[in-house]
């Protein structure tokens, strides 16, 4: 073994955008026939580092070994002739276009495309059986569940030959059973010989699936390590250079008066689809409710609903007072007014204007508060110092509130829209999906934050799909399937087990094996949905 | 209306859908590889006066069919190098060479002509003349199917012929072809393009050269198939017309044929006949004559169904993560 060659050795690669260092003096060497994590919090270099291999960016100093043979990888046909395959983050599919037909993309035979396409179907047919890699080729990609398009990305690569396959945060769009598919998958091509670099910012998943870790941090290589022989509060501390909290703390829960009631919440949507059947739930002050389910149960819906932006029949009282859940009064200026402080689930959508300022965003929503007013006109100085103060109490980085939303990280981003809507002292604040895309480090902050909220005795209705993060911050848990409630459960006497069988919509354990359960449940929910569609 | 006038209106029609087809072809190629074209317009009309300048020097109409492609393509670099190369916005570039266009070639033919901006009439090989198809003459005597063949088909200048081949050649090209496949997905998808380690700019300025080609026909048919010679704005709006027939047809080949037939033969009509009579009631010619742009700004207004541009289409590409 220690004779062999690496699969890919990276010698002392560095590049610059203008000031900015990316990567500094990086040097890597990932044996064949194994996994090898790079870990980094987001804008640590990773990414860089992976388009460098790509042929993306030209680096500014450095060498490639592929196979213990210097390479040269001006573009990306060269990556793809040394045997390197690339799995984006955001897939570089087309759309309209059938599974075959973006698999020979780039990698036709000839002129013609007939006996490429005729020749990819076999492949992938046997590829399909080589490593659970199955996928209709003529399905249109469009058509395609988020799991299935990156297996049509896996299958890119491979038909292509790769003998190493880089990842960049393969599971961030994926459902639970979906990445665990993923790692199967991952595992199998390992076990032929393939090499693979995974890309993440969740530790679990690293600890999970690699043979070897590498960690960046400001564009700097900290650790390369065995797996087995570390942690996660190791690599945590390695990622953001202090040692850092992966549990939160919290004091138990001391629920006060009702200031949410919701009673029989419906909505059908434009497709004809129910998406709510029935929803009703209290919301305490002084307490956290967990909304676990997997994405598509009706989660979006009823933050919308609540958030006012979106119609229902139903009713729901805050602090006693019927509010209106269609017509003019049902909007999210009134909702606010309300006392409803909102944190979306989409905070590139609905949470932020990415091209405006941090200043602007810092007070939308709030705007028409007589304190950012003058005359007919904004009070735009008023508005900027207020939102230099957010920033700096919400510790955004850079503080600079000139600066346009999309240059921040999500992390940062994140943490605009929460010192928004907390600094508003709401009596309720909905958030959803609170630390989706956003880096370890904040996730610590974003998670006090809420404790903090809710330690004032405010009431929060926290919607996840994050399992770990409903279990860390819910003090009760409410589980979500097909716009139903599956049940109420005490946080601290639940276990993931329990919740996941919740999320498939089976409330009584099954015994034996579940999957049979499961596969029923949501089949009668597609069924449904079908029916209704039609 | 008895059968030889509905021939003879259709007769025309195909007259006078050949140069809206060519250029609606020219638009799809470009726009399935992302680059909108408004300019249409200014490329047909620069062939139109470059292939009627040159023959009407020349005497040769092939020599000016190659002008008309030549300043056609010209054009459509200024087009590739403005939004491929230097991403620049793709609407106002093609706005840009319309107006280019329409002054240079008033401007060059009073220059070359003195004839008030129009060139001299062209006459026997300064023109594309009809080409009267074997056994026509035998077989117009054959009830109903003869004269169609003899009329209809029969008697066209070749280019009405190449513009007709070029419907199925570029169904061919887009969809059976490695070239039509990723000059498609470059319209959709650069990035998945760029990924596969296939040069997004090269296949663009393909896409545009073959605009251009194809526009620079379209023009030589009207200065000197159509028409004989140039005058002033004679495209009157028919880069327009094709576009909207591109958004019509929803960026496919064999329905491109169906709008700019059906374009075509508004065009017909109009110029059939003047004053329609229907019981009583008078249509003027105007009203004729302004339908196929109504048709146009009723397509574009998008009432004509949900037509999906390529989903790259007037976006530069610029390689990010």
């Amino acid at each position: 073994m220690t004779d062999q060659a690496p699969a890919i050795e990276l010698r002392g690669i560095s590049k610059a955008f203008g000031p900015v260092q990316a990567n500094k003096d990086i040097s890597i060497r990932v044996m064949p026939g194994t996994i090898h994590g790079i870990i980094g919090e987001n804008g640590a270099g990773k990414s860089t580092l992976m388009s460098i291999l790509y042929g993306f960016y030209k680096a500014d100093a450095g060498e490639v070994f592929i196979a213990g043979k210097k390479t040269e990888i001006p573009d990306s046909q060269a990556a793809i002739n040394a045997g390197i395959g690339m799995v984006f983050q955001h897939f570089k599919l087309v759309q309209n276009f059938t599974v075959l037909e973006n698999v020979i993309l780039g990698a036709e035979e000839g002129r013609l495309l007939r006996p490429s396409l005729s020749k990819a179907r076999g492949a992938l047919k046997k590829l399909a059986e080589e490593y659970e890699l199955s996928v209709d080729p003529d399905a249109l990609v469009q058509d395609l569940s988020v799991g299935h398009q990156q297996r049509v990305e896996i299958l890119k690569a491979l038909y292509r030959q790769a003998d190493i396959l880089i990842l960049d945060e393969p599971t961030g769009v994926l459902t639970p059973a979906e990445a665990d598919h993923l790692f199967r998958i991952l595992d199998n091509l390992r076990a032929e010989g393939k090499t693979i670099i995974l890309i993440t910012h969740k530790l679990r998943e690293i600890m999970e699936i690699t043979d070897t870790v590498s960690v960046m941090r400001r564009g700097e290589m900290t650790a390369t390590v065995k797996t087995a022989e570390t942690s996660p509060e190791a690599l945590a501390e390695l990622m953001v250079g202090r040692k850092v909290l992966l549990r939160v703390d919290k004091a138990p829960a001391r629920p006060g008066a009702k200031l949410l009631e919701i009673e029989n919440l419906r909505l059908t949507d434009e497709t004809g689809v129910q998406r709510l059947r029935g929803i009703s739930l209290d919301l305490r002050a002084g307490e956290v409710l967990g909304i676990a389910g997997v994405a598509g149960n009706g989660q979006s819906e009823l933050l919308e609903v609540l958030g006012g932006y979106g119609t229902a029949t139903g009713i729901v009282r805050v602090n006693g007072v019927e509010i209106p859940l269609s017509g003019t009064g049902c909007t999210g200026q009134a909702r606010r007014a309300a006392g409803i402080g909102h944190v979306p689930e989409d905070r590139h959508h609905d949470g932020l204007i990415l091209p405006y300022t941090a200043w602007e965003n810092a007070c939308f929503g709030y705007h028409r508060d007589p304190a950012f007013q003058k005359g007919i006109l904004m009070n735009n100085a008023a508005i900027r110092e207020d939102a230099k103060g957010k920033m700096e109490r919400f510790d955004v980085r850079p503080p600079n509130p000139n600066l346009a939303a999309r240059n921040f990280s999500g992390g940062n981003q994140q943490k605009i829209v929460l010192a928004r809507e907390i600094e508003h002292n709401p009596d309720i604040l909905l958030i959803g999906q609170p630390t989706r895309g956003v880096d370890i480090g904040a996730i610590e902050f974003i998670h006090q934050q809420i404790i903090r909220l809710r330690n004032q005795g405010k009431a929060i209705l926290l919607v996840s799909v994050e399992l770990d993060e409903i279990f860390s911050l819910s003090d009760r848990i409410a589980v979500m399937f097909d716009g139903q409630i599956m049940g109420f459960r005490d946080a601290a006497q639940t276990d993931q087990r329990e919740l996941g069988l919740m999320m498939a919509g089976i409330t009584q354990d099954p015994g034996g094996d579940p999957l049979a359960a499961i596969d029923a449940t949501l089949a009668a929910k597609e069924a449904r949905e079908a029916a209704q569609h039609g | 209306m008895d059968f030889l006038t509905l021939l003879q209106v259709l007769d025309s029609t195909v007259r006078l859908a050949t140069p809206l087809l060519l250029a609606c072809l020219a638009g799809l190629f470009s726009e399935r590889a992302g680059i909108f074209d408004i300019g249409l317009e200014g490329k047909m009309l620069m062939a139109a006066f470059f292939s009627a300048a040159v023959a009407s020097l020349t005497g040769s109409v092939w020599l000016g069919l190659l002008a008309g492609i030549a300043g056609s393509m010209v054009l459509s670099g200024i087009h590739g190098l403005a939004s491929i190369t230097f991403r620049g916005n793709q609407l106002i570039s093609g706005v840009a060479i319309n107006f280019l266009a329409a002054g240079l070639t008033v401007l060059i033919a009073q220059d070359w002509f003195s004839q008030g901006g129009r060139t001299p009439s062209l006459m026997g090989g300064g023109r594309f003349n009809a080409i009267t198809l074997p056994f026509a003459d035998t077989l117009s005597g054959v009830p109903i199917l003869g004269p169609i063949y003899a009329e209809l088909i029969s008697g066209h200048s070749i280019l009405v012929y190449v513009a007709f081949a070029c419907v199925p050649l570029t169904w061919w090209i887009l969809f059976r072809t490695r070239f039509g496949l990723r000059l498609r997905a470059v319209g959709e998808a650069p990035e998945a393009v760029d990924t596969a380690g296939v040069s997004v700019v090269g296949l663009r300025y393909a896409a545009v050269a073959i605009c251009g080609l194809l526009c620079g026909i379209a023009g030589a048919y009207l200065a000197t198939g159509l028409q004989a010679g140039f005058v002033k704005d004679m495209t009157a709006g028919r880069g327009y017309i094709a576009l909207a027939a591109l958004i019509f047809a929803k960026w496919r080949p064999w329905h491109a044929l169906s709008a700019c037939l059906l374009f075509g033969l508004l065009q017909a009509v109009a110029l059939r006949y003047q004053n329609i009579d229907l019981g009583g009631v008078i249509i003027p010619v105007q009203v004729m004559d302004a339908l196929p742009y109504i048709l146009t700004v009723v397509i574009l207004a998008g009432f004509v169904g949900k037509a999906i541009p390529p989903r790259a289409g007037g976006e530069p590409y610029v390689k990010e993560r």
